[in-house]
């Protein structure tokens, strides 16, 4: 298929019903809304879904009921919006059914800006909503890659019976780049009448189905925990993605940064190579299960001096990178966070002071 | 002679939980019987809430999904929305469906949902031990308003089937008690005809029920009747609060 000129936004709604979702329950919030704008025309066109809800509230739990069913179900919302999804995807997680999250992260705390940041990156790694779960989360660095990992995501939400989160940023959600769309998946649950609450008459076994949370035995409740627990350490082995940018050169700083941001220290670090300063670039493409290992031997490299974690945020992933470097190496941060996106010449000083 | 009454086929065996003389047991019953009279239980899905009836899927032998305190509309649209074929009943209580649920069960009914709410309205939290609910009656104790609900600072009692009454969107939004064998009868027909409009994809369905507490109200279960009775049902008026055309 030839390339088309899409924005970010519009590009997660058409890979959504590329990939089989034909169901789409949103709130309106900036800088995401074009992509229900875009989904209300389309899901007609194939017979899908669309419901803007009363809230974000609301809408996490349209999401939870439909998933429940045992169909595909997608929504896009940003930083505050997603708050509020947090109870929901709490409770996905516990009752283990599979559901697509899409966070255009805008800046925060508090209602913030409505500029391009990844202040969310704890939220979306660490918690979020209450209780032991996690959410195995996605970070696109661009429109082509914010369509195949939208994609990918409802494979993956249904492997491990869970919700998966795309995590973008404002940038991502407003730019318009060329997107090729992969083929069409149009795949659907397979496993779902093991789980799905849709009709004891569409199963075999005639047994009824109940998506639940609440397990008042704790004996119950661990197990589900462990049951949890299990899936997350899976992901862990089987599900880590990231990108080693001249990592092949003994680079003397090592920068960890993903999304948008990692784009900026793409261009910073070709600029250093023509000045003859080698600069390696680890990008984490899954935030969570963290790229680990990958993260320790490219901080670990004999050349490699110093780490740098590089974000839209004032300082998060660095805890993660801080954690597996294990004191290996000095990690040094830097960051902004009021919508402005650091330029490729501010890096470069950054890095420069670390040399 | 034939066998005249026996346990509705979507009914399990298991004993319920709820307190003697709580009528959770009969709005339960009156619910399965509808679902059997109309044969639909092998495509309904029920939503449990959070409160005394938050196990009511270890009660009825059919797909059920368990929502968060007050989602339950919210969740009733999310499966409706993607599967109209299915059956899908909320079954809500007072905290629930009118104190943390109120966002959602205005909008699902405004925007014409078609499954059915069960609200069970016994004017005070059950399961967490007595708070005062937005339906408890002025005066009424409660653990939260240890004098009796002082209207001055928490307002009067809700009525949701006269709110919900009040929509402009078609629907069918009725009060029912049954403190009463002949309530009881009415409310059973009440609730089969809510389950009857969702059936012929009509339109959304809410029988409110009123009902007691005899643990949290302090009172015996007769007492419990008649309180409900003298006080309840003069500020709560039975009756339909909307019929579709």
């Amino acid at each position: 298929m030839a390339k088309v000129l899409m924005k970010g936004n519009e590009a997660i709604g058409e890979a959504a019903i590329r990939a089989g979702c034909l169901n789409y329950f949103a709130y309106p919030i900036t800088p995401q809304s074009e992509v229900a704008e875009y989904l209300v025309k389309r899901m007609p066109e194939v017979g899908g879904v669309f419901l803007q809800g009363e809230s974000e509230v609301a809408v996490g739990y349209m999401i939870f009921g439909a998933a429940g069913a045992g169909e595909r179900v997608m929504t896009t919302s940003s930083s505050p919006g997603i708050s509020l999804m947090s109870e929901a995807i709490s409770y996905i997680a516990a009752a283990q059914v599979p559901a697509v999250f899409v966070n255009i992260v805008r800046g925060g705390p508090g209602l913030g800006g409505i500029l391009p940041s990844q202040g969310d990156y704890f939220q979306a790694t660490k918690g979020g909503g209450h209780g032991d779960y996690r959410l195995l989360v996605l970070a696109p660095d661009g429109v082509q890659e914010a369509v195949e990992m939208t994609m990918k995501a409802f494979d993956l939400a249904e492997k491990y019976r869970g919700p998966v989160m795309i995590m973008g940023d404002g940038m991502i959600g407003q730019m318009m780049e060329p997107v090729e769309f992969p083929e069409d998946l149009k795949s659907e649950p397979s496993n779902k009448d093991d789980w799905a609450s849709n009709g004891m008459s569409t199963r075999k076994s005639k047994k009824r189905n109940l998506v639940r949370s609440l397990f008042l035995d704790p004996k119950e409740l661990n197990e589900n925990n462990l049951a949890l627990k299990a899936k997350y350490e899976q992901m862990k082995r089987e599900e880590v993605l990231f990108e080693g940018y001249n990592t092949d050169s003994d680079y003397k700083v090592l920068i960890t940064s993903y999304g948008t941001m990692s784009r900026v220290c793409k261009t910073a670090i070709d600029m250093m190579k023509e000045q003859g300063i080698e600069i390696g670039l680890l990008r984490p493409k899954t935030l969570f299960p963290f790229p680990e290992d990958a993260v320790f031997s490219a901080a670990t490299k004999q050349s490699c001096k110093n780490v740098i974690s590089i974000e839209m945020s004032m300082g998060q992933m660095v805890e993660d990178v801080e954690r597996v470097v294990k004191g290996q190496r000095e990690v040094h941060f830097y960051g902004e966070c009021g919508g402005d996106i650091p330029t490729p010449e501010k890096i470069i000083e950054v890095i420069k002071e670390l040399l | 002679m034939g066998k005249t009454f026996s346990t509705p086929e979507v009914m399990s065996d298991n004993k319920t939980h709820y307190c003697p003389g709580c009528t959770h047991g009969i709005i339960h019953r009156l619910v399965a019987e509808a679902i059997d009279e109309l044969g639909i239980r092998e495509r309904t899905v029920g939503i449990a809430p959070v409160g005394c009836a938050v196990l009511a899927y270890n009660y009825f032998d059919c797909d059920f999904q368990e929502a968060a305190h007050g989602r339950a509309p919210a969740m009733a649209t999310g499966i409706k929305r993607v599967r109209p074929d299915l059956i899908v009943f909320t079954y809500q209580g007072d905290g629930d469906l009118a104190s943390i649920g109120m966002g959602e069960i205005i909008h699902a009914a405004n925007r014409g949902e078609k499954f059915t709410a069960i609200f069970v309205n016994n004017a005070i939290y059950g399961m967490t031990g007595g708070q005062m609910a937005p339906t408890t009656m002025p005066g009424q104790r409660a653990t939260t308003a240890p004098m009796g609900r002082d209207t001055a600072s928490t307002g009067m009692p809700i009525r949701m089937a006269n709110l919900l009454g009040e929509l402009v969107t078609p629907g069918y939004v009725t009060r029912q008690a049954v403190l009463k064998p002949q309530q009881v009868n009415k409310a059973k027909k009440a609730i089969k005809k809510a389950f009857e409009y969702q059936v012929e994809g009509k339109c959304f369905s809410f029988v409110e029920v009123i009902s007691t507490c005899p643990t949290n109200w302090g009172l015996t279960p007769l007492d419990s009747l008649k309180w409900a009775e003298d006080n309840l049902l003069p500020y709560y008026e039975l009756g339909d609060y909307k019929v579709p055309e």
